[in-house]
């Protein structure tokens, strides 16, 4: 199996042994060529593997034992099948004639995780391996990403057999992903272009994984359109380009779900219509016709009806999709689009980010803008869930891709820290961000001590104000402030924690300490903690309640 | 709106619950459902009835298309089509009902497959309807028990259920 891995190109996994994997971690301990990293909890495992493969475009691999092993790492697996990620996770399971008798570490891992995975296997036989991991890697990797799990039994990861190579080329009868679109719908989505007076661009995580920001961005700047992104979506457009408009949806800005209802040309690329991007349905894009690019057809007008729908990679789309634009007369015959724009700019100077800003008490949005400007907009930033994720979303504005890990699907509180390792094992040599809340860090706050066992620089900013704080603000706004066990007033002291891990912790209660904690921080060459005492109850605007139509927004 | 939907399966082990749990975890209904192995034994075929509006179907297919395992699905609803279904009547039948039993058996065209002094198992294949109104015509004559296969389903004409109608060879994404 080892070797497998290695054909693969998998040098790198992410895990945590057990009974049942003895005989694979023999195998990794004899092997120097796989670096195995040891998180501190399964779950951390995952998220790493998960975090890895964000950053990289390759297949994460994560390692897990039987029974409770598997169980932990099934909201790793389901954070990664809800944003599409690629990964295999090899779990242990009791051996062969053991299955099914509830022995000890037992668990229907094959049972339990085949909703929360793309495909899954049970192997039953030793000879099955070298066809069954390539398969896993083909299908996690191919088509609309994600999460494999290959369950292999303790009898047969003892048992030997001939090994002759991964083959070159895997072919599964009955599963085939689309590439190239249908030339015919992308003539038409061409022709709707070119006649759109008010298009508008809406981007998502699809974009990164296939990979195609650089055609998505040549190909918008070509039309001179407005974008908006997906949370998921964020740097695949570069976001300091005056065409982006910021994220929409339910803490989008006021000029980018404004111009989603009422742009007459909506484009969606690699977005999926999630409910928090669209709000009430039957006032989303009203005024448009809906072009969509998705690689996944059971994406299409499956939660808003499509005019003109493209299935396929959508790098290859929008390849086939930019000579058309080119084509003589294309431009000539487009209308003009600055009446468009200046309908934008008008929404624009609404200023909907803005927040007051004061000399005793730390502001979040201050914070992430700091944190932006100290890092030159240069770190790769994990984040956790809640408040600080949006705001982070909102105010660390980023220009390139893969450079983004938040669980935008699940919304995994305890994501960021594990998939910031993820990422810092695969980009040693660059700044690594981890934006977290007080709440979520404290939910594998363990994983501080793989950071500290292979020394990875992470920097963790925690935007403390000792609230579950998305749950405050939901409280405050639908609950008449009735703020039922959202108060996290009791947590640990962090920067003694920080000490404790053996990193390095500081502390900023005034907005005067912000920047020059970030500035130690940075200069620090371990792990560091920051724990940014933040205004208790700010909250994050713009904001649409669930159910309402983007237009309904909340604004400071 | 009924429609019976016909996927054709690798024949692995798990590949059942994998179908029935897309069912169930999109909130999808199943009405009936029947499998078995076909050809040399490495396929299956599914035939599924299910209700719901035609997005809603199209929902079905298109998830039924992105399981690893599924080959082929098609609605056969769509096109024409045939459809019959297998059922076992257990009547508990005495005295004067159990020539009636036999009259109803002989007018629906079903077979007796077992008898015994006090009972009769009766053997009914035919379209849905038909078997309810035969299950109508013995339930006053002392009912016992009923088994139904649900229905299975092929389509009309010279071609292949599914291979280049519309719907056909699986060149799904993901």
């Amino acid at each position: 199996m080892v070797r497998c891995l290695k054909e693969l190109n998998a040098k790198t996994v992410f895990g945590y042994p057990g009974g049942a994997v003895l005989y694979i971690y023999d195998e990794l301990y004899k092997n120097k060529e796989i670096r195995h990293f040891l998180a501190r909890h399964e779950q951390g495992a995952v998220h790493a593997a998960d975090g890895y493969a964000r950053v990289t475009g390759e297949v994460g691999v994560a390692l897990v034992t039987s029974g409770p092993g598997a169980t932990n790492a099934v909201t790793g697996l389901a954070t990664a099948y809800m944003d599409s990620i690629p990964m295999v996770c090899i779990s242990g399971q009791v051996p062969t004639a053991l299955i099914g008798n509830d022995a000890f570490q037992e668990a229907d891992t094959v049972g339990i995780t085949r909703s929360c995975t793309k495909h899954n296997y049970l192997v039953k036989r030793v000879e099955d391996l070298a066809r069954i991991l390539p398969e896993a890697f083909h299908i996690a990797s191919t088509g609309r990403p994600g999460p494999v799990l290959v369950d292999i039994p303790k009898d047969i990861t003892a048992a030997k057999t001939d090994f002759s190579g991964v083959p070159d080329k895997v072919e599964i009868r009955s599963y085939k992903p689309v590439l190239k679109g249908h030339i015919g719908q992308i003539r038409r989505a061409a022709k709707l272009l070119q006649q759109a007076k008010r298009p508008m661009f809406y981007t998502g995580g699809g974009v990164i994984l296939a990979n195609a920001s650089e055609e998505l961005t040549e190909l918008v700047r070509l039309l001179g359109a407005p974008l908006t992104s997906t949370l998921m979506g964020l740097g695949g457009f570069p976001a300091s380009d005056e065409q982006f408009l910021g994220m929409l949806g339910m803490h989008g800005t006021y000029e980018a779900n404004m111009a989603v209802s009422r742009c007459d040309l909506l484009v969606a690329v690699g977005a999926r219509f999630d409910d928090r991007v669209t709000g009430k349905i039957a006032e989303f894009a009203p005024e448009a016709e809906i072009i969509h690019i998705d690689v996944d057809p059971t994406s299409i007008s499956k939660n808003v009806r499509v005019d003109v729908p493209i299935v396929g990679d959508v790098r290859h789309i929008l390849q086939q999709l930019a000579p058309l634009l080119k084509e003589p007369g294309f431009q000539e015959k487009r209308a003009d689009l600055a009446p468009w724009w200046s309908e934008i700019s008008a929404w624009r100077k609404r200023e909907c980010l803005k927040y007051k800003q004061n000399d005793t008490v730390i502001q979040p949005q201050y914070v992430i803008q700091k944190l932006h400007e100290l890092t030159g907009g240069n770190a790769i930033v994990a984040t956790d869930v809640g408040q600080h994720q949006m705001w982070a979303a909102q105010f660390y504005r980023l220009d390139r891709p893969r450079r983004w890990l938040t669980s935008g699907g699940l919304g995994t509180m305890g994501y960021g820290l594990p998939a910031a390792i993820g990422a810092q094992v695969a980009r040693p040599g660059e700044p690594v961000l981890l934006i977290t809340g007080e709440g979520s860090l404290q939910m594998n706050i363990q994983e501080l001590a793989t950071c500290a066992q292979y020394r990875l620089p992470i920097k963790i900013a925690i935007i403390n104000n000792s609230f579950l704080g998305m749950v405050r603000q939901w409280q405050e706004f639908f609950y008449e402030s009735r703020y039922a066990e959202s108060d996290m007033s009791f947590h640990p002291d962090f920067v003694k924690l920080a000490d404790a891990y053996g990193a390095k912790g500081f502390r900023a209660d005034r907005p005067d300490q912000v920047e020059p904690v970030i500035r130690q921080a940075l200069a620090e060459e371990g792990t560091v903690i920051m724990d940014f005492r933040v205004n208790r109850e700010a909250n994050v605007y713009p904001m649409v309640p669930a159910g309402a139509a983007l237009k309904e927004m909340i604004l400071l | 709106m009924k429609h019976i939907i016909s996927v054709l399966v690798d024949n692995e082990a798990g590949v059942l619950s994998r179908v029935a749990g897309l069912f169930s975890a999109r909130g999808f209904n199943i009405e009936t459902l029947t499998v078995a192995p076909v050809g040399e034994g490495n396929e299956s075929r599914m035939t599924i009835v299910t209700t719901g509006d035609e997005s809603i179907v199209e929902q079905v297919t298109k998830q039924l298309h992105k399981l690893v395992p599924v080959i082929r699905v098609v609605d056969l609803t769509e096109g024409p089509h045939v459809s019959r279904e297998l059922m076992l009547v257990k009547v508990a039948a005495e005295g004067e009902h159990r020539s009636e039993v036999l009259r109803i058996a002989d007018i629906f065209r079903c077979r007796v497959v077992d008898a015994t002094a006090g009972s009769f198992i009766i053997e009914v294949t035919g379209g849905s309807e038909k078997l309810d109104a035969c299950l109508d015509l013995l339930r006053p004559l002392g009912l016992v028990e009923v088994v139904r296969t649900g229905r299975v389903a092929i389509s009309r004409g010279a071609r292949e259920t599914g291979v280049a109608a519309r719907t056909g060879s699986k060149t799904t994404g993901a």
